[in-house]
């Protein structure tokens, strides 16, 4: 890694001065001439249908300009989400929208229109739409997902019968899978645990709420939205307003998080679009606080069950595991399916089961949230590999050294190849860096009202996908310009793997610039800022670009100077001879000459197999300079996973059950490290993030009304400053991944679920081996368990 | 410091500067004033009544008198944003519970979200817009954010940042655990937490 220039090394992104001085637009701060204002009406039920709806008042009031209902839009196909909606399906739904010249008036328009609504039947536990005869979450289905169509499925009496003792009714998945033979792993183990478990729903809590604001002009719509993605969030909001992709010029320079809330879109985004062609005129629609909770997405919790084979040594021998996911009322994400993937990695069961059903619920629309299923998983079932060790005399670090993957490790049904796998390494640093042999004499050791706990935990993620476009620009100003479609929501990995052009090119950084945030501004198609794969996906593209934009400053340097395309070579901003470098040409020069050649050189012609999207950037960008543009079809075998090994102590007060974390470090297999100080940024931010998930953000509902307490930051409860230790620890085993041209991948998602994993193990241990069965473990649960009362809700209760 | 008019400036009596400068501002504005707010409202107060209060204002903003015009149940976040084009200034709640909106007034940090304009005319007001030099160089507080790359998102930014000038004022070399406790009203959802407690270190050391 001596060898690279760039790769490795911090830098300041370019969107950081924006940041501190104000100058940073998101979504909300841009207003063109003439802006009207959205107000939203929403259900106030979590289940209804609309009778009558009488907009007569609001549109006498003088400024209003339109009203949108549901009836004014395409019909959507269940179970997809729509933008307004005449069965609402959870309290805070969007019913209708309101246009008028500003906020207050539009604000008093919807307090004059008149609903009539039917109240219906709803369902906030999973549990109780699968009884027999329980309530319907829609009129058409209770169970639906992503390649899962919406169907009814209802349970006998008798899956049924535990369920008072806190036994998970078991009945007919959804879906399922199996590798291996798991009786026969059973039958091997010497110890065998058998744990249902509870995961919360929660929120994302981006501190941007979802504001669009869009307006049309020469028959193209200008949308600014708050998006993760760029380019990938093209074809979906051109389907969602029935448009042709080459009709949307999308700008989302900067996104105040997303967390996987802004990932691949959302139809609500559509309404100030619509409007705006309605009217004629730019419409903004702030979205609220209270608004985010409703319809901007919400982690899925589980019911679960696992049973577990280990054998003495705590090699895992079989796995049988069994998720009832609360999904919403909509297609949700198969947070469900990821975990059993997960959980396959994780720990390489000898044999496995998997079953799984995604139930829908008239609570906010689900979708995928940082680590969407391997997260939640792991935290759930990490304390059980504890209790494990716990049992068999083995230590926590050794049992799950012992059964994680290697660069070998096998994943899913399929039990197929991945590319690399350091966990076992990162789990060595770890230890050796937190003293984690040293520090067991402290387990349970008492400070005054205070016992000391130390935990680990291991997190992974699906760190990478490929056949993505890269394109590059050399002007003949003499600098690259590097397109980016990827997002920014401050992971600043738009930046990082722009980076990969620039090494590949031998090209000083400060004479870079990187174009993004902006399909008007010719960006290629990328992959959606999600899923930690920004970092290995884009390395692909933005090298395979560059080394067609290499190829043809060879071939032009060659035609001008007389000699083969492998004579030459590039750095430092010129194109040279490699036996006499004082022979060559500037970009400046190659570029110009570029533009007098045309062709493949200058954009006019572009490789057959680019996505449409990038071709239309690429043909915006002909003629300007030299293009060097290919879609990604580097060889690769097996999937790319990043991971992270978190180790913590904790001390946790006995008579308040507060829970302070006194140390922390995450160490991470995320292949080579190429910024430094933002990787750091994302272990810290994911294990930020893992605290609250492990002690404390989690929805609660009125069972009776269907309604949400958890609608504030206050009641929903994001850390603060004063939730998480002062100075965290990081590191990285920064071996090279084989599949990636420089050795990167993703690392986004596995640091929060290692560190609440890290979290409850420490808590745990501190009680000396109570396990809770359920996240978030709160102050309350835990002075309940020192003090050996029962908790306050039923083990499979969920919303409490 | 403060750039108050050596005519005296005082509420009812207008000196010509501040009309001129007022005239530039609602100039300036003119785009976006009223885009939020039912036009004309304000104008159907009647100056005597209970709870009115002045329609016309002059607030002073990052070193500027800026006349503008506002509701009686306006905020200031709405006044910065919304009239005075300060969108530097983020609503990430608008119910005092994110802090993303802070900005100083009178060298104190406050929820600009849940202030009423009219309470603040006789106040100095500092908003992230007000921290850079002219030639725009950029405020320790600022340099120290970049250098230790404190934003992820870069939506709290703002108010962390005006929280860690308003800090540094009254206490110069604060510990990192009274950095945390005065930052503790600023949430920031990337849990960048640790990097902006770097950056508020590293401003106390340089400043």
């Amino acid at each position: 890694m001596a060898s690279y220039k760039l790769i490795g090394k911090d830098f300041t992104p370019p969107d950081l001065v924006g940041k501190v001085t104000g100058k940073a637009k998101f979504a909300e701060d841009f207003r063109p001439a003439g802006m009207l204002f959205v107000k939203l009406l929403r259900s106030p039920m979590p289940h209804a249908k609309m009778r009558k709806i009488d907009t007569r008042n609001a549109l006498a009031l003088k400024g209003v300009v339109a009203v949108l209902t549901a009836d004014d839009l395409p019909k959507t196909h269940p179970p997809e989400e729509p933008m307004l909606t005449n069965e609402p399906l959870y309290a805070g739904e969007p019913i209708l929208a309101v246009a008028a010249v500003d906020e207050t008036t539009a604000a008093e328009a919807v307090e004059r229109i008149k609903i009539d609504l039917q109240p219906l039947p709803f369902v906030i536990d999973p549990l109780e739409t699968l009884r027999p005869g329980g309530p319907d979450p829609r009129s058409d289905g209770n169970v639906a997902n992503r390649e899962l169509k919406l169907q009814t499925i209802k349970w006998t009496a008798r899956d049924f019968a535990g369920v008072n003792q806190g036994k998970l009714p078991m009945g007919k998945p959804a879906e399922e899978w199996q590798y291996g033979d798991i009786e026969a792993g059973f039958k091997q183990a010497d110890l065998i645990l058998e744990e249902t478990f509870v995961t919360q729903a929660l929120s994302h809590h981006s501190m941007e709420p979802r504001t669009a604001m869009a307006y049309w002009q020469n028959g193209k719509l200008y949308l600014h939205g708050s998006s993760q993605s760029v380019s990938f969030a093209v074809p979906g909001i051109a389907k969602l307003l029935g448009i042709d992709p080459a009709q949307l010029v999308f700008i989302s320079e900067n996104t105040g998080g997303g967390f996987g809330s802004k990932g691949t879109g959302y139809p609500q985004w559509g309404i100030p679009a619509i409007l705006a062609k309605k009217t004629g005129r730019p419409v903004m629609m702030r979205v609220t606080r209270d608004e985010e909770y409703a319809f901007g997405r919400a982690r899925p919790g589980y019911q679960g069950w696992v049973k577990i084979g280990f054998r003495k040594d705590g090699r895992v021998t079989a796995l049988d595991l069994y998720i009832i996911q609360s999904n919403g009322p909509y297609e949700g994400f198969p947070d469900f399916r990821n975990s059993g993937t997960a959980v396959s990695l994780v720990y390489q069961p000898m044999a496995m089961r998997w079953r799984g059903i995604s139930v829908l619920t008239n609570t906010p629309p689900r979708g995928p949230q940082r680590g969407p299923g391997p997260n939640q998983i792991v935290v759930a079932i990490e304390p059980f590999i504890d209790k494990a060790a716990r049992k068999l005399g083995v230590d926590r670090v050794a049992i799950r050294r012992l059964n994680a993957p290697n660069n070998n490790g096998k994943v899913g049904p399929k039990q197929g190849p991945i590319t690399s796998s350091y966990l076992p390494e990162a789990l060595d640093k770890g230890a050796a860096r937190f003293n984690w042999a040293k520090k067991q004499a402290l387990s349970g050791q008492r400070k005054g009202s205070k016992a000391i706990g130390i935990g680990v935990g291991i997190a992974i993620h699906g760190a990478g996908r490929t056949g993505f476009d890269g394109l590059v620009l050399i002007k003949p100003d003499g600098k690259l310009y590097i397109h980016s479609g990827a997002g920014n929501l401050g992971t600043f990995s738009y930046a990082a793997t722009s980076r990969t052009a620039a090494e590949v090119l031998g090209m000083p950084w400060d004479r870079c610039e990187i174009v993004a945030g902006d399909t008007g501004k010719n960006v290629p198609w990328n992959s959606p800022q999600v899923g930690s794969n920004t970092s290995f996906t884009l390395t692909r593209t933005n090298y395979v670009a560059a080394v067609d934009a290499r190829k043809k400053l060879q071939e032009i340097a060659a035609k001008a100077l007389n000699g083969s395309p492998d004579d030459f070579d590039v750095g430092n901003g010129r194109v040279f001879l490699k036996s006499d470098s004082s022979k060559g040409l500037s970009f400046a020069e190659a570029a110009e000459r570029a533009i007098k050649l045309g062709g493949k050189y200058s954009g006019q012609e572009l490789p057959k197999d680019l996505n449409p999207i990038t071709a239309r950037a690429a043909t915006g960008l002909a003629g300007q300079g030299l293009v060097g543009v290919a879609k990604d079809t580097l060889p690769i075998k097996g999937a790319p996973f990043a991971f992270c090994a978190t180790f913590v102590q904790v001390e946790v007060d006995l008579e308040t059950g507060h829970v302070e974390i006194k140390e922390c470090l995450g160490v991470v297999d995320c292949g080579t490290v190429i910024h430094p100080k933002s990787l750091a940024t994302q272990i810290m931010g994911g294990g930020v993030q893992g605290i609250g998930f492990a002690l404390a953000e989690k929805h609660v509902f009125d069972s009776k009304f269907g309604l949400a307490a958890t609608k504030g930051l206050y009641t929903a409860k994001p850390p603060t400053y004063l939730d998480v230790p002062l100075d965290m620890q990081w590191d990285a085993v920064n071996k090279p991944d084989p599949h990636n041209p420089i050795g990167a991948k993703g690392i986004g998602e596995p640091p929060l679920g290692a560190m609440a994993a890290a979290v409850l193990c420490a808590v745990s241990d501190a009680l000396g081996g109570i396990y809770f069965n359920r996240t978030p473990v709160t102050c309350d649960m835990i002075l309940n368990a020192a003090e050996k009362k029962p908790q306050s809700f039923k083990p499979l209760e969920v919303n409490v | 410091m403060e750039n108050s008019d050596k005519n005296g400036d005082t509420h009812g009596s207008i000196s010509r500067r501040d009309f001129i400068k007022g005239i530039i501002a609602s100039g300036v504005t003119v785009s976006s004033v009223g885009y939020l707010f039912r036009a004309g409202e304000a104008a159907q107060v009647q100056p005597g009544l209970p709870g009115a209060v002045e329609r016309l204002v002059t607030l002073t903003v990052n070193g500027q008198k800026r006349r503008v015009d506002i509701m009686k149940q306006e905020t200031l976040a709405m006044t910065l944003r919304y009239k005075l084009g300060l969108t530097g200034t983020k609503l990430g709640c608008d119910r005092a519970e994110c802090g993303n909106c802070t900005v100083l007034i009178d060298d104190v940090p406050r929820y600009s979200c849940s202030v009423l304009t009219h309470t603040v005319r006789n106040a100095k007001i500092t908003t992230i817009e007000g921290l850079a030099g002219a030639d725009g160089k950029l405020h320790p507080v600022q340099k120290a954010f970049v250098d230790e790359l404190a934003p992820q998102c870069g939506f709290c930014t703002p108010g962390q940042i005006m929280s860690t000038v308003a800090l540094l004022k009254i206490n110069p070399k604060p510990t990192r655990a009274q950095a945390a406790e005065a930052l503790s009203g600023n949430l920031c959802r990337c849990g960048a937490y640790n990097y902006s407690l770097n950056a508020v270190m590293r401003a106390a050391e340089v400043s």
